[in-house]
């Protein structure tokens, strides 16, 4: 587009120029140079470059301003699991709303059995609960007998909300990778000078029960572009 | 009277049919028509565009006011093609700030959200699925990306496999940008190549000089239905392109000028993806250099990519 400009403004005078120097019986032969002419000048013309722009400020470590440490900065606002989870029953209340049961509703009746160690050795309630958590018992790290909170390794009472504590005595080196950002993923900004951050819990992605990342179906693949791109 | 000695020649025939004359007449007719031909395109090409886009000059040329006058103009044109309000800005590179994205190749399972984010980001045309991010299968061992498979469909991650997404890796030494005939391409002193969507010829030189096939062309004007255009748009990165450009991943510039973080990585669900700023020493991508093994996709070509993958130890 820009070359049809170039040739607008270019071409004009070469050609009047040439008019008046030739004679007539050259004029074919030299209206088919000039066409070459015009066309090496339209490829000429498409490699049209602009000049370079002034040299930007030098970018040196000692110039990151947009992130010095001294600068406010923004939350890196963790998610956390809102409490002790509720066990769902069949019934429904007057309204129509499930009915579900915290774990005081049946653990303060002393319900509970320290000998059945596993999930997959309970024989009344939890058992389509599926636990695939190395050689993790209940009580590693559920509380007994107040169910409603979880303890860590040294006995020490730690709420739902804090599940992460729990998690980090074991899982080391995820811990760091999160800490670092490396693991768990986020959302908002990456410079905490402009805006805050959000970062999801371990049990947002893994079932504590069954921590593995569960496969998935892949969104949908590329399309073949045209002459068998891709 | 005797008779001549000889017959005198006969009369030469009119100039205008002489074998030379013919030969010469049919080469100008071809000649002429060859050019209107090769020219013809610029014409009709002409007759889409407004005189305003046809004179409008490089991106780097382009003063405060000029961009502001183009920046209109653009979203008049998206408004009447597209039928959305769009906003479209150009946010400058920071000071201080290199670019720099590590990915986590341990944790990535080939889920492709990124490639859909990128899609859906950056206004691409949906019939074509375009994304500038292709996530390989790599069988576990191997390294050459050129036998890596972008369309398998099972359900991931398969035991034997592992994902290697692949984008722009910003190069430091871009092969892209060495190759451009027009300069419509360049680095940004924040580490970003970027594309002149409106300078652009198109001969696509630069996604074959692209070794990690990061460059798209668009062969239709994208078609995008107004409710699903993206209103954030960036004049560099991801504004509805035109018919005939090239395009690439601008590690969402709109976004990440403005301290936020890339698409890709926000939908990322594993929290393959880091992103930040090279320079800053206290920066999660920094501390990913400074302590995982990072490599490099085709280190060998000296392209000294921004893009750096790494498996966890």
């Amino acid at each position: 587009m820009r070359a049809d400009i170039q040739l607008g403004n270019g071409a004009i005078p070469v050609q009047t120029i040439a008019a008046v120097k030739m004679k007539p019986h050259a004029t074919r032969l030299t209206t088919s140079l000039l066409l070459t002419s015009v066309c090496a000048m339209v490829v000429c013309a498409c490699g049209d470059r602009p000049t370079d722009p002034p040299a930007q400020p030098g970018l040196t470590p000692s110039a990151a301003a947009a992130t010095h440490p001294s600068a406010p900065r923004f939350e890196v606002h963790v998610a956390k699991p809102t409490g002790p989870p509720r066990v769902a029953t069949d019934r429904v209340d007057a309204l129509g709303r499930p009915i579900t049961v915290g774990c005081a509703t049946c653990h303060s009746l002393g319900v509970g059995d320290s000998t059945r160690a596993m999930g997959a050795t309970l024989t009344q309630f939890h058992q389509a609960l599926v636990t695939r958590h190395g050689e993790l018992a209940c009580r590693s790290c559920h509380e007994a007998p107040d169910y409603a909170n979880l303890h860590l390794a040294d006995g020490t009472t730690v709420p739902f909300t804090d599940v992460q504590t729990l998690c980090r005595q074991c899982h080391g080196p995820q811990a760091r990778d999160f800490d670092r950002g490396s693991h768990g993923g986020m959302n908002g900004y990456w410079d905490l000078t402009r805006g805050p951050r959000q970062r999801h819990a371990c049990t947002t992605c893994h079932d504590p029960h069954a921590p593995a990342y569960v496969g998935m179906v892949p969104a949908r693949g590329p399309v073949p572009q045209h002459f068998g791109g891709e | 009277m005797s008779a001549l000695p000889f017959e005198p020649p006969p009369p030469p025939p009119p100039a205008s049919t002489t074998r030379r004359s013919l030969l010469k007449l049919a080469g100008l007719t071809l000649g002429a028509a060859a050019f209107g031909k090769a020219v013809s395109p610029m014409f009709s090409f002409a007759a889409e565009k407004s005189i305003d886009e046809f004179l409008q000059n490089h991106y780097r040329e382009l003063g405060p006011a000029d961009l502001r006058e183009v920046i209109t103009r653009l979203e008049a044109e998206t408004k009447r093609d597209y039928g959305a309000d769009v906003t479209i800005r150009d946010p400058k590179p920071l000071p201080g700030v290199k670019f720099g994205y590590a990915l986590n190749l341990s944790v990535c399972i080939g889920c492709r959200k990124c490639v859909e984010a990128c899609h859906v980001e950056n206004n691409h045309d949906r019939a074509g699925y375009q994304s500038y991010i292709r996530v390989l299968e790599m069988d576990k061992g191997t390294i050459d990306l050129e036998h890596g498979r972008a369309d398998y469909g099972e359900p991931v991650p398969q035991p034997d496999k592992y994902y290697l997404p692949v984008q722009c890796q910003q190069c430091d030494e871009p092969p892209c940008v060495d190759v451009c005939p027009v300069e419509a391409t360049w680095k940004e002193p924040d580490g970003i190549v970027v594309v002149d969507y409106n300078w652009c010829i198109g001969c696509r030189y630069c996604e074959a000089a692209c070794p990690y096939h990061a460059r798209r062309f668009n062969w239709t004007a994208p078609v995008v239905p107004a409710a699903e255009v993206n209103p954030e748009q960036g004049y560099l990165s991801n504004r509805i392109r035109p018919q005939g450009v090239m395009e690439k991943c601008t590690f969402c510039m709109h976004k990440t000028r403005e301290g936020k973080l890339p698409a890709c990585l926000e939908a990322c669900p594993t929290g393959a993806r880091v992103f930040g700023n090279l320079l800053d020493p206290n920066s999660e991508i920094r501390w990913i250099l400074e302590n995982k093994r990072v490599f490099v996709l085709k280190e060998e070509l000296g392209t000294k990519p921004s893009f750096f993958y790494f498996f966890d130890v």
